[in-house]
C-alpha cells in the first residue's frame, strides 16, 4: 500500500461527538481514511463510541448525542454541513447503512420487494419502472438471494434472520452507494447464518468496489474480510492499520490483549481477558483511557494522551511505549494461567455420574423442542452444550434446573434419585447442589436490591448462619470471584456487565452446589470481559471441583473450559464425546458445519 | 457508596432478603421535583392540606353558626359571605376540607392496595387465576362507579366507610389493570425465575421481588386515582350521597347553594374553586411523577 493513496472515498478528521446537555465525549478525535473497494474494521468494546462514528460517517446523532467538531468528507461532500434535504439524497444514496438487527429495521407491513422498490424511488433511481425492476432482480442476486416473485412478495417475518439481513444489504446497496456501513451486522446471528452474511459482504465489496466501515466488536469476525482495521478504546481511536500488522504486529497493549481474549477453537489455552472493565463516557481518564487496565503502563499514561505515531504512514498506533510493545514488550504480567484438565476417555460408570438425563422430551407450549434427549454430566467435570439458538440447549438446562414451565416426560436422575420437573417439587437440598447461572446478568439480578441482600438471600434460604456467618461467606465468595467486599452496599446498575456476571456466579457459588449450570453466562458481555469469565468459571471448576453443565452457541469456548461436549442440533443430542476427540475429529456432519463457521483467526489471515 | 462497611453492613444484615427499597422513589421523586409542574402541584397541593387540616382553627365562626342573614354578599364580617342559612361561608370552606381530603386519600389506598394484590397475583399466576381475576374484575368496570356507589348507599344508607368502600372498589380494577401489566412484564426477568430456583415463597417473590421493580408506575396511578377520588366523594357529596348537612363538605355545599350562584356567587365559587385546585394539583403532581418516570427510562436506554 502507497502512502499517499488518491482514491481515498471517505476522510474522518477529528471527529468529536458529544451528549448534548452534559458535553460527555462520546467520540474524542477520530480520524481516518476508506478507500475506494476497500473494507475498514472499525473494532471496539461495548461503550468505546464506535457506533456513534459511524453513525456520524451519515450526519446521523441518537437522541441526546451531537457532533461537536471534526469532519466527515465523502468524495468532496462534507457531510456534517449538509441540510436536511440535502441529507436524503446523500444517505442511502452516497453512503448507506446496515444496521445491527434487521429484523427490527424492516417494516414489518411491508413485502419486501416494495421495500426494495420504495428505495430506487425514493433517489429516482433510473428512468422507468423497467429500469428500476431490473435493478430489482439484479440486487437480490448481488446479495445472493432469490429474485422471483414468490420471494420478494414475501414479508419480513417469513424470511429467516440471515435472509432479512441480506435484504437491509440489498437496501443499502440499492442505489450503488461509493460507501456502506455495517454495523455489526451478524451479532444477532447464529455463526452459520453469520458466516453467509459474511461471504455477501466479501461478494459485494470484491465484485463491486463499494468502501464498506464494518462495525463490531469480534476481531475473530472481520479477520478474513476487512483490509485494514481501527481500534477503538473509550472513544479514541488506539490503533489502526493493515489487516496483518494489527495480527501479527500490533503495537498498542490494548489490541494485544483483545486478540489474547479471543477464543479459538484451536488454543487450548484459555482465552485471557483483561481485569476491569471499560470506561463509560463521563468516566474517562485524561491521559490514555487504557492505562488502569494495562500492564504496561507509565506514570506519563494516566496524566498525558500519546499522540499518533506508528511504524509506518499506514500503520498509527497511540501509546507512550508503542516501539518496546511492538517489539515485543510482554502486555500481561501474572501467573500463568491454570489449564482446564484434559481427559481422554468419557466416564461412564454409574458411580462418578451427578446428573442423568434420561429420554427427556420437553414442549414450548405445544411444541416439542426436545426429542428424546439423554446425556450425563460427570463428578469434577465439566460438560459443554453446544449449540445454534432454538437448538433447545438451554430447554435441557432448564429442565435439569426444574425451570421448564411447560410439559416435560422423562427422568432427572441427581446422585441416582430423580428429580421433580419443577423447583417446587423438589427438596431444599436438591435445589441448594443444582445452581443456575443466567445468560443476562442484565435481567438476573434484582434492580431493587443490593448485592449484600441479592447474595444472603440463598443463604438465609439454605443455611442456618448467623448474621456474622452470613456476612464472611459472602465476603469470602466476593473474593473468590474477583470482586472486592466493598461492593456489597452497591445496586446493580452501579456494576459493570461483567461484574454483574460475577455477582451472579457468587450468588451460585454461596448456596455451595455440587452443580453448576451456566446458560450461555457470556454471551452478554465484551470479549474481553468474556474472557475474564471463563477464566474464573476455569479456575472454579478446577479449585472446588464443581460439575458444571456449561451452554453455549460458541464452539470456540469450548476447548478453554469444558473437558467433554455435546452438540445439539434441533432438539436433539447429535454428539457427544470428549471435547479433544470431538473438535479434532468431529463425527457428526453438523458438528463438522459449525466448526468450519465459527470464527476464528486463521492462520492463512495472518500473511 | 462504599461507606463505613461495618456499620453499613450490620445494618443491611439485619433486614436480608430485602424489605422493599425506597431508592427508585427517591430517584423518581427527585426527578419529579426538577419538572415545574411536579412543584407547582406539591405547593398547592400543600398549601391546601394545610387548610384543611389547620384552616379550622383560624376560622372565625363555628361552622354551624347562623351569622347573618342568608345569601348575605361579602363584607368585612363575613369574607365570603353567607350561605343558604345565614352561616359564614369562609369558616365552612376551611372546614369543608378535611372530608374531601380523609374519604379521598383513604378510598384511594383501599383501591391501591386491593387492586395492587389482585393484580400482582394474576400478573405471577397466569392462565385460569389471571383469566379468573381480570374477568371479573372487567365486570366492575362496566358499571358506571357512580351508579354502583349510589345503588348501595341507597341500600345501606349513607354511611361514610360505605362510600370510601365503594370509592376504593371502583379503583380497583384499573389498578389492577396497570399492577398486572408492569408485573407480567417483571416475572419474565430472569431474577425472578432465580427466586423460585432456590425456593422462595410466591408470596415472598411478589413482595420482595415484583413490587418493587413496579413501585414507579403504581405512584403514577396512585396519584391519578386520588384525583379521581376526590372528584369521585365531591360528586357523592353534591348528589346528597355523601356527607351529610349540616356538616360542612366543599361537595355537599355546592349542592346546597347552588340556587344562589346568580346573586351570590362566591358561596358556590368557593368550594368549586378549591376542588378544581386540589384535583388540578393532584394531577399536576401525578403528571410530574409519570414524566420523571419515563425520563428514568430514557436514562438506562442511553446508558
Amino acid at each position: 500500500m502507497s502512502d499517499a493513496r488518491s482514491d481515498i472515498v471517505l476522510t474522518v478528521e477529528d471527529l468529536r461527538v458529544v451528549l448534548d446537555p452534559s458535553g460527555i465525549e462520546i467520540d474524542d478525535g477520530v480520524s481516518f481514511v476508506i478507500h475506494e473497494g476497500e473494507v475498514l474494521g472499525l473494532v471496539g468494546e461495548s461503550a468505546s463510541g464506535k457506533t456513534t462514528a459511524a453513525t456520524s460517517l451519515l450526519a446521523y446523532q441518537r437522541r441526546g448525542a451531537k457532533v461537536a467538531g471534526g469532519r466527515v468528507d465523502i468524495m468532496g461532500t462534507d457531510v456534517l454541513t449538509l441540510s436536511r434535504a440535502e441529507l436524503r439524497g446523500v444517505r442511502g444514496g452516497l453512503i448507506s447503512y446496515v444496521p445491527q438487527d434487521a429484523s427490527a429495521s424492516l417494516n414489518p407491513a411491508l413485502r419486501i420487494g416494495d421495500q426494495l422498490m420504495e428505495i430506487l424511488k425514493e433517489h429516482s433511481f433510473g428512468s422507468s419502472k423497467a429500469e428500476r425492476q431490473a435493478r430489482l432482480v439484479e440486487m437480490m442476486d448481488e446479495v445472493l438471494l432469490p429474485n422471483d416473485r414468490a420471494f420478494l412478495r414475501r414479508y419480513p417475518h417469513q424470511l429467516s434472520g440471515g435472509q432479512q439481513q441480506r435484504v437491509a444489504i440489498a437496501m443499502a446497496m440499492a442505489n450503488r452507494p461509493k460507501i456502506i456501513v455495517l454495523d455489526e451486522p451478524t451479532t444477532a446471528l447464529d455463526v452459520t447464518t453469520q458466516a453467509h452474511v459474511l461471504e455477501t459482504v466479501r461478494h459485494l465489496t470484491s465484485s463491486y468496489g463499494v468502501s464498506a466501515l464494518y462495525v463490531t466488536h469480534d476481531l475473530a469476525v472481520v479477520a478474513c474480510l476487512v483490509d485494514r482495521i481501527a481500534i477503538m478504546y473509550a472513544g479514541r481511536l488506539v490503533e489502526i492499520g493493515p489487516r496483518a500488522a494489527l495480527f501479527t504486529g500490533a503495537h498498542h497493549p490494548y489490541t494485544r490483549r483483545l486478540l489474547a481474549a479471543i477464543p479459538d477453537i484451536h488454543a487450548t489455552q484459555p482465552p485471557r481477558g483483561i481485569p476491569g472493565s471499560a470506561p463509560r463516557p463521563g468516566n474517562r481518564v485524561a491521559g490514555c483511557a487504557f492505562t488502569p487496565r494495562c500492564d504496561c503502563r507509565i506514570d506519563r499514561c494516566a496524566t498525558e494522551f500519546p499522540p499518533y505515531t506508528g511504524p509506518h504512514a499506514d500503520h498509527q498506533v497511540c501509546c507512550w511505549r508503542w516501539e518496546e510493545v511492538g517489539r515485543g514488550l510482554p502486555v500481561i504480567v501474572g501467573e500463568e494461567l491454570v489449564s482446564t484438565a484434559r481427559v481422554e476417555e468419557p466416564c461412564r460408570t454409574a458411580d462418578s455420574t451427578v446428573v442423568d438425563v434420561r429420554h427427556v422430551t420437553a414442549f414450548y407450549q405445544r411444541k416439542e423442542v426436545l426429542h428424546d434427549v439423554s446425556a450425563t454430566l460427570c463428578e469434577h467435570r465439566c460438560l459443554a452444550l453446544v449449540g445454534e439458538s432454538g437448538s433447545g440447549k438451554t430447554t435441557l438446562a432448564r429442565c435439569i434446573a426444574g425451570l421448564h414451565q411447560f410439559k416435560m416426560h422423562g427422568a432427572i436422575e441427581f446422585n441416582g434419585a430423580e428429580l421433580a420437573a419443577e423447583t417446587r417439587g423438589r427438596t431444599s437440598a436438591e435445589r441448594q447442589a443444582i445452581q443456575y447461572i443466567f445468560q443476562s446478568p442484565y435481567s438476573s439480578l434484582n434492580p431493587r436490591k443490593t448485592i449484600r441482600q441479592l447474595l444472603s438471600q440463598p443463604i438465609d434460604i439454605f443455611f442456618d448462619l448467623d448474621r456474622d456467618g452470613t456476612e464472611e461467606r459472602m465476603v469470602r465468595v466476593l473474593e473468590h470471584v474477583a470482586l472486592d467486599p466493598s461492593l456489597l452496599n452497591r445496586y446493580p446498575e452501579q456494576l459493570s456487565g461483567g461484574e454483574r456476571q460475577r455477582v451472579a456466579i457468587a450468588r451460585a457459588l454461596v448456596a455451595e452446589p455440587s452443580v453448576l449450570i451456566c446458560d450461555e453466562v457470556t454471551s452478554w458481555l465484551d470479549v474481553s470481559v468474556q474472557a475474564a469469565i471463563i477464566e474464573l468459571l476455569v479456575h472454579l471448576q478446577s479449585e472446588t471441583g464443581v460439575s458444571m453443565l456449561f451452554v453455549t452457541h460458541n464452539l470456540a469456548l469450548v476447548r478453554s473450559i469444558a473437558q467433554e461436549v455435546a452438540v445439539m442440533q434441533d432438539g436433539r443430542i447429535v454428539e457427544h464425546g470428549v471435547v479433544d476427540a470431538v473438535l479434532d475429529d468431529p463425527q457428526a456432519e453438523y458438528t463438522r458445519l459449525l466448526l468450519c463457521d465459527t470464527p476464528t483467526i486463521p492462520a492463512d489471515c495472518r500473511i | 457508596m462504599s461507606i463505613e462497611p461495618e456499620a453499613a453492613s450490620t445494618q443491611g444484615a439485619v433486614r436480608t432478603a430485602g424489605a422493599p427499597r425506597r431508592r427508585e422513589w427517591v430517584q423518581t421523586l427527585a426527578e419529579a421535583w426538577g419538572l415545574r409542574r411536579t412543584k407547582v402541584g406539591s405547593v398547592m397541593f400543600a398549601f391546601l392540606l394545610l387548610i384543611a387540616l389547620f384552616g379550622r382553627f383560624v376560622a372565625p365562626y363555628t361552622p354551624t353558626e347562623f351569622v347573618g342573614p342568608p345569601f348575605s354578599d361579602p363584607s368585612s364580617a363575613y369574607w365570603l359571605g353567607t350561605d343558604f342559612l345565614g352561616r359564614d361561608v369562609l369558616t365552612r370552606v376551611l372546614h369543608g376540607g378535611l372530608s374531601v381530603f380523609a374519604l379521598g386519600i383513604s378510598a384511594t389506598v383501599i383501591g391501591t392496595v386491593f387492586g395492587v394484590s389482585l393484580g400482582l397475583v394474576a400478573g405471577y399466576a397466569r392462565r385460569v387465576v389471571d383469566e379468573g381475576i381480570m374477568r371479573v374484575l372487567d365486570v366492575v368496570l362496566a358499571f358506571p362507579s357512580v351508579v354502583l356507589a349510589m345503588l348501595f348507599v341507597s341500600i345501606l344508607g349513607p354511611r361514610l366507610w360505605l362510600i370510601v368502600l365503594m370509592v376504593g372498589v371502583s379503583h380497583m380494577p384499573r389498578i389492577a389493570r396497570v399492577t398486572r401489566a408492569a408485573t407480567v412484564e417483571v416475572v419474565a426477568r430472569d431474577f425472578v425465575r432465580a427466586a423460585a430456583a432456590v425456593g422462595v415463597p410466591r408470596r415472598r417473590i411478589l413482595l420482595y421481588e415484583v413490587l418493587p421493580n413496579i413501585s414507579s408506575p403504581l405512584l403514577v396511578e396512585f396519584g391519578l386515582r386520588l384525583t379521581y377520588s376526590i372528584i369521585m366523594i365531591a360528586a357523592l357529596s353534591f348528589i346528597g350521597f355523601g356527607m351529610q348537612p349540616p356538616a360542612a363538605d366543599w361537595g355537599l355545599m355546592i349542592n346546597e347553594n347552588r340556587i344562589a350562584i346568580i346573586t351570590q356567587p362566591w358561596v358556590v365559587l368557593a368550594p368549586v374553586l378549591m376542588i378544581g385546585a386540589l384535583t388540578i394539583s393532584a394531577n399536576l403532581m401525578a403528571d410530574g411523577l409519570s414524566r420523571a418516570m419515563v425520563g428514568i427510562d430514557r436514562d438506562t436506554a442511553q446508558a
